[in-house]
């Protein structure tokens, strides 16, 4: 499905700015497969969704999707194939636009625009229907400016754009890290019911140890760069979150920033 | 007051409300301070007058003016996307460069276009008379305008257009390349302008090289009049906000000259109305701060 081969990724190369992001990571991730990504500050998690989703070019290495070599792919060629969900729920939805015309948008990743009338019946009944799927009310509200709604709101709808053109991959940069806990949790489960549902493979960058364990069926431990620990199968469902914390010094011969990893 | 003076003004209104749908278009849709239109206002001025002086007919050099302004568009979005120039800069690289270019077109500053046939004698053929066959056919296009845009902002395309001004990420995330979305919402904006300047040339009777200067912030402050009478989100407001900004602002310049003021004088005025419009989210602020600060003193005292 995605295969990193050898990525190498060097930030402001040459300068004194100079920060080698990846140091050679190759990861291999069947279809299917939802891999919880964890690591400390500065680890290269976001930089290597980024670099999987096109977002910044490679300084060495290969990257492939379906066995088709997109190394040289900027983003946007990319996007049919591969959605993304960032941490600011901001991110995902233009602000001024109604939630119509965000689903719009979306129903169109990756899929040449035309120059015809974007909204139609057909189209509003659609999304009414998947909207009522959310539980949020959304479905009454579709001329409303996205900018009116609640983050939670916000990342849910985001999720909802991601499936409506179903992705063979989904990037998640923390994308529950910024709401309020409780709302964390929902949205959570409905990554889980859409992902698992339509066997999406996915990338989830976490800071919640639990959740890198419970979630998902793969967990990958990212430090200065490089993949420090990947458990799968049994291994991995024997861990337990102190378990993992200890693997993490002896892999990397330091102490973790405990505090914020468990307690977020 | 004389009224002929404010029927003038309403037209020259709608003329210029072209170039304030453009700058709406960039400005406001895009997100992209686009300055190129001192440039290309003057550009389709000049493509136009200098065609109908070498005998094309006016209609055919009124429409290939617009083509000469999505060029300079075009310039302007490659500068910016392909070697990252930040937008004022590429913008005003453009206008400069347009420039010189306006000059070489006319073949001296000012082309006047006396005794020579202009688009708006095709409609007072029908009988009516030339000052209401500018009013005419200066709303007609306006309101063709707002039509066209209207329709293509709701379309897969002018959406991603919308969308990619207001979010460039989440755009690139769903397949578009915002790139080429910025080129084409400059070429589309600075057609509009210049094709604004087409007509404006036919109905002044000349077109000049300085006819551009702070047309620009002409533009914001109408855009601005506009938002302040009928802000709203829905698109089709907008665009008739725009318009009817357009035509206000000129019947302000109107009266202000009717004030005794000097042609002169209205960049400064046009300038200190931009201004004010700009800060005021600020002066709003501080005023409201003001008021927290007073209730609170009043609080200790109670
Ligand atoms: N656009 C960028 N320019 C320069 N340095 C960057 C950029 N993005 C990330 N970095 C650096 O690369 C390293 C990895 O960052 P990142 O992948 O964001 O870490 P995280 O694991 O916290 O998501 C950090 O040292 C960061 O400062
Ligand atoms: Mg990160």
């Amino acid at each position: 499905m995605l295969e990193v081969l050898e990525v190498t990724k060097i930030f402001n190369q040459g300068s004194v700015n100079e920060k080698l992001a990846l140091n050679n990571v190759s990861l291999k991730v069947p279809p299917g497969d939802f891999i919880a990504i964890i690591g400390g500050n500065g680890a290269g998690k976001s930089t290597l969704l980024n670099c999987v989703a096109g977002v910044y070019p490679v300084e060495r290495g290969r990257i492939f999707l379906n066995g088709e070599d997109v190394t040289g792919l900027p983003d946007h060629r990319r996007a049919r194939d591969i959605a993304r969900i960032f941490q600011d729920p901001m991110m995902g939805t233009a602000a001024s636009m109604t939630v119509e015309e965000n689903l719009a948008l979306a129903l169109k990743r990756g899929a040449k625009r035309t120059l015809r009338w974007s909204l139609n019946e057909t189209r509003r009944r659609l999304f009414r229907e998947k909207l009522a799927m959310l539980k949020l009310g959304l479905e009454d509200r579709l001329g409303t400016p996205v900018k009116l709604l609640s983050g939670g709101q916000r990342q849910a709808m985001t999720l909802l754009m991601t499936t409506l053109i179903q992705p063979r991959l989904v990037l998640l940069d923390e994308h529950t890290a910024s709401l309020d806990p409780k709302t964390a949790l929902k949205v959570l489960e409905l990554t889980r019911r859409l992902v698992e549902e339509n066997n999406i493979t996915s990338l989830m960058v976490t800071h919640n140890m639990e959740q890198a364990l419970r979630v998902g069926n793969r967990t990958i431990m990212m430090h200065e760069g490089k993949i420090i620990l990947d458990l799968q199968g049994e291994q991995r469902e024997n861990m337990t979150v102190p378990g993992l914390i200890e693997m993490f010094h002896k892999v990397s011969g330091e102490k973790m920033q405990t505090d914020r990893i468990l307690l977020t | 007051m004389n009224l002929t003076v404010f029927y003038g003004a309403v037209i020259l209104g709608l003329l210029y409300a072209l170039m304030v749908l453009g700058v709406y278009l960039t400005f406001r849709i895009l997100n992209f301070p686009d300055l190129t239109v001192d440039g290309s206002i003057t550009l389709g001025a000049a493509v136009a007058a200098s065609l109908i002086i070498s005998g094309v007919n006016p209609v055919v050099a009124t429409l290939v003016a617009p083509l000469a302004g999505a060029l300079a568009g075009l310039v302007t979005g490659t500068l910016h996307t392909k070697f990252s120039i930040p937008p004022l800069l590429a913008g005003i690289l453009t206008m400069i460069g347009l420039y010189s270019i306006n000059l070489r077109i006319m073949g001296r500053p000012n082309l006047p276009l006396l005794r020579q046939p202009v688009i708006f004698e095709y409609v007072a053929r029908t009988g009516l008379t030339m000052r209401n066959s500018e009013f005419i056919l200066s709303l007609c296009v306006a309101l063709l305008f707002i039509f066209i845009l209207y329709y293509f902002l709701n379309t897969e395309t002018g959406q991603a257009l919308r969308a990619t001004g207001d979010n460039e990420v989440m755009m690139r995330s769903l397949g578009v390349n915002t790139d080429r979305m910025k080129i084409v919402g400059l070429g589309i904006s600075n057609a509009l302008v210049a094709l604004c300047g087409a007509l404006v040339a036919q109905y002044q009777g000349f077109a000049d090289i300085s006819m551009g200067i702070g047309v620009i912030i002409a533009g914001l402050a109408s855009v601005i009049v506009g938002e302040v009478l009928l802000g709203s989100s829905r698109i089709i407001v907008w665009l008739m906000a725009v318009v009817l900004g357009s035509v206000l602002y000129r019947l302000i310049i109107a009266v202000v000259l009717r004030l005794g003021f000097q042609p002169t004088d209205l960049k400064l005025f046009t300038a200190v109305i931009v201004t004010i419009a700009l800060i005021s989210p600020f002066i709003k602020s501080y005023l409201e701060k003001l008021r927290e600060r007073y209730r609170e003193k009043n609080k200790l005292k109670a």
